[in-house]
C-alpha cells in the first residue's frame, strides 16, 4: 500500500507532536511545584524558618538545617569559584593545544559525568578520612567544590570567550601585556558571565545529598553550626530523613521542609536568570 | 630614513606558507600602503611588524624585521614594549566598553606612563585634539565609547594609540567599515598625522592607496611583487602581473 499524508495534515501532526513533547516538559514541575506548596504551605512560618526542631523533629523549625545547608554551599561555591575561574583563564588564554591541554580538558567533560554518590565516597575517603577534616562543614565543602569545579570551569570559560577578542589584540597593540589585559579587560567583561554561572552552581549544589551524606550531613545537632569542623543538619538529607526515618512525622513539616528547599533552589535560578537579562541589556558589543 | 627593514621574512600557519620571502625597507614619516587581492598576505604582513601575530597557535616565524636598528624578533626582546612602540588599528573599530576617556588612558595608566591624575588628564586632551575628537568630546568624556559613530570610534581608537606615543601606526582597512565622508575624514587625518608618526596602511582600494599614500606594495600569494613610490606603482610598474592588478585586468 502507497499511503502518504497530505503535506497540510503531515505539518500539522508535525507540529502538534513537538508542542506536546513541550508540554510534556513542564506538566511534571508544575504538578511537583502545586503538590508541595499545597501539602507544604501550611508549615510555613516565621517561627518554622527561624527555631530549632522540638519533640524529635516532629515540630518546631528547621533553623539548623537551612544554615548547615547555606554554610557548606557557600564555602563550596568560595573554593571551586576561585579555582574554576583561574583554571578557565589558563585554559582559555595561555594554554597551548597540546597532549595535556587536551587530557585537562578530556577530564573536565569526564568529571562533570561522574554520579554525585561517587563524589561522596571519594570525600569521605580524602577529605572527611585521609586529611582528617572528620564529618564536617569543611569536608562536605570541599566535596561539592570538586563535584561542581567541571560546571565552573565551563562556564567561566564560555564567559571568558564571549568577550571580543578584538578587545584583547586592541589591548596588546598598547603594549599592555597578557596578564593585565587579562585582569584589567577580559575579567571585567566576563564577570556577570561567570557570576550568574556561579548562582546557578549554588543552586545546584544546594540540592545534593549524595555527595554531603558521608562527609557533612548529621541526623541530628541540637546546636548551630560553630565552626568549620561541626557536623551540620542539611535541608536536603533532612528532609531525607523526616520522610523515612522518622515515625509520626507530620505531613505539612515534610512538605514544608521542601518547599524551603525548593523556594532557596528556585530563588537562586531566578536570580540568575535576571541578572543574565540585565546583563545582556546592558552589554553593548 | 628607514624606520623598519624587513629582511627575508617567512611566516607559516601550521603548514601554509602565507608570507614568501619578503624584503622591505620603510621610510619614517611617510604612509606606505600594502596593496593586493584578498588572502594574498596583507594584514599577515602587517600583524608581523608588531608582533600580533605571535598570538595566534601554530604561527612560525623566519627572517628579522629590524624597527630603529633593533631586530623585533631577538629572542630576549620585550614583545610588549614593541608593540607599544608599533600600535595598531583595526579593521572594524574597536574601543573598549569604557568611557571615551578611560579608553584614550588605558595604556597610559595600565603601563604607568604617567603617575599623575593631571598629566592624564593633558595626555587625554592632546591625543583627542589629534584626532580632531576633543571639540566636539570634551563635554561628553564619561560617555561610553561604544555610543559614538563608527568615525568617531575609529578616531578614538587612534587617539587611544597615540596616548602611548609609538613611532609607528599600523592600519589594516582602517575605513572598511566606514562611509565614503567618514572615510575621506580619516584619511586627512593621515594625511595631518604623518609628519609625527610613521603609517603603514593596508587597504583593498586602490584609489585610497594612490590618494594618500607615497610608497606602495603590490603583494600575490604571499610574495611582495613589487615595492615603489605610489605613483609610479599606479602609473608606470615594472612588473606585469602589478600592471595587470592597479590597471584592473587582474583575474
Ligand atoms: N589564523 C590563520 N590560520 C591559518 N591561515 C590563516 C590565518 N589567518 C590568515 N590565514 C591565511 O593566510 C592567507 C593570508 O591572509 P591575510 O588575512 O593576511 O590576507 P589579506 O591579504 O589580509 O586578505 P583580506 O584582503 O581578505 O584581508 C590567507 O590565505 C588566509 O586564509
Ligand atoms: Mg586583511
Amino acid at each position: 500500500m502507497n499511503f502518504k499524508l497530505n503535506p497540510k495534515l503531515s505539518q500539522k501532526i508535525a507540529y502538534a507532536v513537538l508542542f506536546l513533547s513541550t508540554i510534556l516538559v513542564i506538566i511534571p514541575v508544575l504538578i511537583i511545584v502545586f503538590n508541595i506548596v499545597k501539602n507544604g504551605y501550611s508549615a510555613i512560618s516565621w517561627e518554622f524558618l527561624t527555631t530549632m526542631p522540638k519533640d524529635g523533629m516532629r515540630a518546631g523549625g528547621i533553623l539548623p538545617a537551612i544554615l548547615g545547608t547555606l554554610s557548606i554551599v557557600l564555602c563550596a561555591i568560595m573554593i571551586t569559584l576561585p579555582v574554576g575561574v583561574c583554571a578557565a583563564i589558563y585554559l582559555n588564554e595561555y594554554a597551548k593545544d597540546n597532549l595535556l591541554t587536551r587530557i585537562i580538558k578530556l577530564a573536565i567533560v569526564n568529571l562533570a559525568g561522574v554520579p554525585s554518590v561517587v563524589y561522596g565516597l571519594f570525600g569521605l575517603g580524602i577529605f572527611v578520612m585521609l586529611l582528617g577534616c572528620g564529618v564536617s562543614i569543611i569536608a562536605g565543602a570541599l566535596t561539592l567544590s570538586i563535584m561542581e569545579l567541571p560546571v565552573i570551569i565551563t562556564t567561566a570559560r564560555g564567559a571568558l570567550n564571549s568577550v571580543p577578542y578584538a578587545f584583547r589584540e586592541a589591548s596588546w597593540s598598547l603594549g599592555v601585556s597578557r596578564w593585565q589585559t587579562i585582569r584589567h579587560i577580559v575579567l571585567p567583561n566576563a564577570l556577570p558571565g561567570i557570576m550568574t554561572g556561579a548562582i546557578l552552581s549554588i543552586a545546584r549544589i544546594s540540592g545534593e545529598t549524595a555527595p554531603i551524606l558521608f562527609t557533612a550531613a548529621a541526623f541530628y545537632v541540637p546546636h548551630l553550626p560553630k565552626s568549620m569542623f561541626d557536623q551540620v543538619m542539611a535541608l536536603p538529607y533532612h528532609l531525607y530523613i523526616i520522610s523515612t526515618q522518622i515515625p509520626n512525622m507530620p505531613k505539612n513539616i515534610i512538605f514544608g521542609t521542601a518547599l524551603v528547599l525548593l523556594m532557596l533552589v528556585l530563588s537562586m535560578s531566578l536570580i540568575a536568570i535576571v541578572a543574565r537579562i540585565y546583563f545582556r541589556k546592558i552589554r553593548k558589543w | 630614513m628607514d624606520i623598519i627593514e624587513i629582511k627575508n621574512l617567512n611566516l607559516f600557519y601550521t603548514n601554509f606558507h602565507a608570507i614568501k620571502d619578503v624584503n622591505m625597507k620603510i621610510k619614517a614619516n611617510k604612509i606606505t600602503a600594502l596593496i593586493g587581492p584578498s588572502g594574498c598576505g596583507k594584514s599577515t604582513l602587517l600583524r608581523t611588524l608588531n608582533r600580533i601575530n605571535d598570538t595566534i597557535e601554530g604561527v612560525r616565524i623566519e627572517g628579522d624585521v629590524i624597527v630603529n636598528g633593533k631586530n623585533i624578533y631577538d629572542p630576549d626582546a620585550d614583545v610588549d614594549r614593541i608593540r607599544r612602540n608599533v600600535g595598531m588599528v583595526f579593521q572594524r573599530p574597536n574601543p573598549f566598553p569604557l568611557s571615551i576617556y578611560n579608553n584614550v588612558a588605558f595604556g597610559l595608566q595600565i603601563n604607568r606612563l604617567v603617575s599623575r591624575k593631571d598629566e592624564t588628564d593633558f595626555i587625554v586632551k592632546e591625543s583627542l585634539e589629534d584626532v580632531q575628537l576633543w571639540d566636539d568630546l570634551k563635554d561628553k568624556l564619561k560617555m561610553s565609547g561604544l555610543e559614538l559613530s563608527l568615525e568617531q570610534q575609529q578616531r578614538l581608537c587612534i587617539a587611544r594609540l597615540i596616548a602611548v606615543k609609538p613611532e609607528i601606526i599600523l592600519l589594516d582597512e582602517p575605513c572598511s567599515s566606514l562611509d565614503p565622508m567618514a572615510t575621506a575624514h580619516i584619511e586627512e587625518l593621515m594625511q595631518e598625522l604623518k609628519s609625527k608618526y610613521t603609517i603603514v596602511i593596508v587597504t583593498h582600494n586602490m584609489q585610497q592607496a594612490a590618494r594618500i599614500s607615497d610608497e606602495t606594495g603590490y603583494m600575490l600569494l604571499g610574495k611582495l611583487i613589487e615595492f615603489d613610490a605610489t605613483g609610479k606603482i599606479f602609473t608606470n610598474p615594472s612588473k606585469q602581473e602589478t600592471d595587470d592588478y592597479v590597471s584592473g585586468r587582474f583575474g
